[in-house]
């Protein structure tokens, strides 16, 4: 058993509501308070040294500014307290276990940084000739044949973003190939479990989404998508491992029988992590599946985001993926596919997503990445974030509802519901014990199929004894759930904040800084 | 493998609690023909710390870098000057290694920063709100053609011939889906902008307007007749910035009428990085709120009364209203949004204004010395930091061949737009602080060298 964390809260310590004297500051020892910049800032301060500007007759025409713009500065020295202040009262994976399901929060190399913040990577323009960038396309193309090696599909588009904007690629892509063969159709068929990111994107490629029903097994229920398949349907989008955390089992049925009846198979790879190495999307018959960079392959979420979502694509689909893409030429040089020369390399192309050629940053990441594991490495990373997750259910299951539990083993996220908590306490009840506890909660209250649903990623970066560890303080905040502890109800009590409201963000937004003043004459 | 901490007696310790044999009795799901039987053929296996560095490190050598050559490129990607105190900060753990802030007890760190951020976008553009943030400029462009559509519950948008081609290009991909009509055009080799083609364009089926300031062209020019003209036929003016550092020395969008800006943050704090990961800003007039796109902060208190901060209106996102959300975004740009809130608090209103100045003043002296080159014309009548320059010969291959002098000499309209004669001999030069007159002169001396 490990000694490490142990220190945290107990029961038998005492109140956890006994915060000691009030102090003049508002600060608790290395808790501190930080007012917003435009409270400490001034419009005269500055933090950095600029040299003096030529004297030039302007050529800005009338539109000189003369408003003063209201944005205060702050000296170098104030500027990195500030934010490292703010820093303080975040919850990170550099601090501790965030088993957030979907979310894939695993360890991020420092290499991973180092390599991206390489001149050669870092300091090259997007519009540089294509011969003084030599090096940046081949770590383009590397990590492209890599993404089509581990997934067994036929080409990639490595430009979307994030996964939203692969998922719209690859919708793009399936609605073009339809278009091309003169067979637009209407409808996407999306699980209920499904990413609320699916739906959103079908509809905003101009699809009608329906849902299809899930088995009591909590997987797509094959019987019931067969019969909904027709003419008017374009494709499906299967999340696979869904986010129940299990292998969709029926996969290579349910994309045959899309593909008999004309329809292509969209899959969500967000959680690609379960299975990387072990099983490639290409031979389960996907037609197009994003991959989050920022999930498998370990580039930071930073807060939320950047991302990346390349986006695999079948034979079939090929031919219609974004502009630009880089291609690798016999002597070893590369080239950009533009507008310009689409015309003659890519004539299907449904056309460009985003200004250049996608998130250098995080290529240089990932492909970092996928080289310090290797094929053997990445292999076992599916295995040791399964056997993590499975290791949760199995340690969990006494005290917590698993409803999926019974039908085998999950992937690489374990699912529970808040059925037989005290009157009145629920899965956020227990998110919020566990921050007191030195956590970051699971996902909560997705996927929707469940009641209070709590999805519980650990990934392959955590250790065993990480793992007893949470599994020791989960058991503690379920017991308290059930038991109906008042002091949990009102959890947290030990983070920067109490529970805020959120109803009243809402209810009267306030989105940005006003001055005081100005503040209540708005009101 | 260094980043698994898992031994193999954890392993075999595990599986037995689990009552698993072998962990591919945890893959039982996944049918037998869909499992491999081994380790992905022709992939080489693990790599040292060492390795990986020098693979890179030779990668990297291969480009031709901003910092080490005479440097002149812009065109929706800006080299600037960013403090060390930038990535010392966005590179603490808290930042780098946290989620989306959904848990806002213990992300107060990130949420003040978006807090702060939003204010300083929206001061920055003079709206009244903005967001916490889009992939880039160009996906912030065509989500704002789309807000406007859904607002004015009309199709045509009418986009001036000065926006970069690219987002144009972005446009006419999404448009293509949306049942969007965009009215376009190319820009000409002038002076003059097409603002008399908007004017006239622009009726009661218009959804929006786009115009790009400055241009793509880097001409600057007010907005405020296109603003009226737009507002008179119930239709919104969307401004786009892909500069922001220009607006330390121009007025805001938002100060001339412009109901939604969206820009490209990259300029501050951010970096080249070969075109991403980059920041798209977002701002708009408070009215349109509940159409905008994106992640959104508020300011609440928590239950001691303490200020706090949270995502908020998330009623118009994905993940509650699924097919009938504003967009279908998810992650967004947060590190990037830090990144660029540093920056602009490090300069702050005098910095900004300075840096804006400093970046006008080289850019009409660079203006000035390559105009006086035999033959080359400088086809603005107005700019901030970026011009354009008219050759006495196509541009592309001028600046192949300055490339080979090393000097980076900006980009050619032919690249932009391939294949459009009546601009293959324009090439846009941006100027920033991180110009020296020396390299200047160097970048003169080339071109003299290469046109002769």
């Amino acid at each position: 058993m490990s000694t490490i964390n142990q220190s945290g809260w107990k029961p038998e310590m005492g109140s956890a509501g006994e915060t000691g004297p009030a102090t003049y500051t508002g600060n608790k020892a290395l808790m501190l308070e930080e007012a917003l910049i435009f409270e400490i800032g001034t419009t005269g301060t500055t933090g950095v040294d600029l040299a003096d500007a030529p004297k030039v007759t302007p050529r800005l025409g009338n539109l000189a500014r003369h408003r003063d713009i209201g944005l205060p500065g702050l000296s170098e020295p104030e500027t990195v307290r500030h934010y490292t202040r703010l820093s303080r009262q975040n919850y990170a994976i550099d601090l501790g276990f965030f088993p957030l399901g979907s979310c894939t929060m695993k360890h991020n190399p420092r290499l991973n940084e180092k390599v991206a913040r390489m001149e050669g990577f870092a300091d090259v323009h997007p519009l540089q000739p294509v011969e003084t960038v030599q090096g940046a396309l081949a770590v383009i193309n590397e990590l492209a044949v890599w993404l089509i090696k581990l997934t067994g599909m036929h080409g990639v588009a490595m430009t979307p973003k994030a996964g939203a904007h692969g998922e719209l690629c690859g919708i793009l892509a399936i609605k073009a190939a339809l278009e091309a063969r003169g067979d637009p159709r209407s409808v996407i068929l999306v699980p209920e479990s499904a990413h609320g990111t699916n739906p959103a994107t079908a509809a905003f490629a101009g699809y009608a989404v329906e849902n299809i029903p899930a088995t009591s097994e909590g997987r797509v229920d094959l019987a019931a998508l067969e019969a909904r398949l027709g003419p008017d349907v374009a494709g499906v989008m299967i999340t696979n491992p869904n986010t129940c955390g299990l292998f969709e089992r029926d996969m290579k049925a349910i994309s045959d029988a899309v593909h008999a009846a004309g329809g292509y198979v969209y899959c969500d790879g967000a959680n690609f992590n379960a299975i990387v190495g072990r099983v490639r999307p290409g031979d389960l018959g996907i037609d197009a599946m994003h991959i989050n960079l920022h999930k498998t392959f370990s580039t930071p979420h930073g807060g939320g985001g950047p991302g990346s979502g390349p986006v695999v694509l079948s034979e079939a689909l090929s031919p219609y993926g974004p502009l630009p893409f880089t291609e690798r030429h016999a002597d070893g040089h590369y080239t950009l596919v533009e507008e310009e020369t689409a015309n003659e390399r890519h004539p299907h192309s449904f056309g460009r997503m985003t200004a250049f050629h996608g998130q250098m940053g995080m290529f240089t990441r990932a492909l970092s990445y996928i080289m310090s594991h290797g094929a053997d490495g990445l292999r076992q990373v599916a295995e040791d974030a399964v056997l993590n997750a499975n290791y949760i259910l199995r340690s969990l299951e006494d005290v917590l509802d698993a409803p999926f539990a019974h039908s085998g083993p999950c992937m690489h996220e374990a699912l529970f519901s808040d059925n037989g908590m005290a009157e009145g306490f629920s899965t956020l009840d227990i998110a919020k014990g566990l921050i007191d506890e030195g956590y970051h909660p699971m996902t909560v209250y997705f996927p929707l199929v469940v009641h209070g649903a709590m999805l519980i990623e650990p990934t392959e970066t955590e250790s065993k004894a990480t793992l007893d560890q949470f599994i020791g303080a989960m058991r503690s905040v379920v017991q308290r759930a059930k038991a109906g502890d008042p002091m949990l109800k009102s959890a947290p009590h030990h983070a920067p904040r109490r529970r805020l409201d959120e109803t009243q963000a809402a209810r009267k937004p306030v989105l940005i800084w006003r001055e005081p003043e100005q503040a209540v004459a708005a009101e | 493998m260094r980043y698994l901490p898992l031994t193999p007696s954890d392993r075999q310790a595990m599986l037995g609690v689990i009552g698993a044999k072998s962990i591919d009795d945890l893959f039982a799901d996944v049918p037998a023909e869909a499992q491999l039987d081994g380790q992905i053929h022709g992939l080489p296996n693990h790599a040292s710390e060492m390795a990986v560095e020098r693979h890179f490190s030779n990668l990297a050598r291969q480009n031709m870098t901003a910092s080490h050559t005479p440097f002149f490129l812009g065109a929706g990607a800006y080299k600037h000057h960013v403090p060390a105190s930038v990535d010392h900060i966005i590179q603490r753990g808290e930042f780098l290694t946290a989620y989306t802030p959904y848990q806002p007890e213990i992300a107060q760190g990130t949420l003040q920063m978006l807090f702060e951020f939003q204010t300083q976008v929206a001061r920055l553009f003079g709206c009244d709100v903005a967001n916490a943030s889009m992939y880039d400029g160009s996906t912030a462009c065509w989500e704002a053609i789309g807000m406007a559509g859904r607002i004015t519950k009309r199709s045509k948008a009418v986009l001036s011939s000065g926006l970069h081609p690219h987002y144009v290009s972005v446009a006419k991909t999404m448009a293509q889906y949306t049942g969007d009509t965009l009215d376009t055009a190319l820009p000409e080799l002038s002076s003059a902008t097409d603002s008399a083609r908007l004017l006239g364009a622009i009726d009661d089926q218009t959804s929006c307007v786009v115009v790009q300031y400055p241009d793509i062209l880097g001409r600057i020019e007010d907005v405020s007749a296109i603003a009226a003209k737009a507002h008179e036929h119930g239709a919104l003016l969307i401004a786009v910035v892909t500069e922001p550092v220009a607006l330390g020395a121009i007025k805001a969008p938002g100060e001339m009428g412009a109901d939604i800006v969206v820009g490209e943050g990259q300029s501050l704090g951010v970096g080249l990085q070969f075109g991403g990961p980059y920041v798209g800003l977002f701002a708009c007039k408070e009215k349109f709120v509940r159409q905008m796109p994106g992640r959104l902060c508020g300011e609440t208190v928590d239950a001691e009364g303490k200020r706090g901060f949270v995502l908020t209106l998330s009623t118009r996102e994905q993940h509650i209203r699924r097919e009938k959300a504003t967009s279908n975004i998810c992650t967004n740009s947060g590190l990037c949004a830090l990144a660029f809130s540093i920056h602009l608090t490090l300069l702050g209103e005098k910095g900004l204004r300075g840096l804006a100045e400093l970046n006008h003043g080289l850019a009409v002296q660079a203006a000035d010395r390559l105009s006086q080159i035999a033959g080359v014309e400088v086809v603005n009548d107005t700019f901030f930091n970026e011009f354009t320059l008219k050759l006495p010969k196509e541009a592309r291959p001028v600046v192949r061949a300055l490339a080979d002098r090393r000097v980076l000499g900006g980009v050619s309209l032919g690249r932009l737009y391939p294949d459009v004669d009546a601009l293959a001999n324009g090439l846009v030069v941006a100027v920033t602080e991180a110009a020296t007159m020396e390299d200047v002169e160097t970048f003169a001396a080339a071109l003299q060298e290469v046109l002769a």
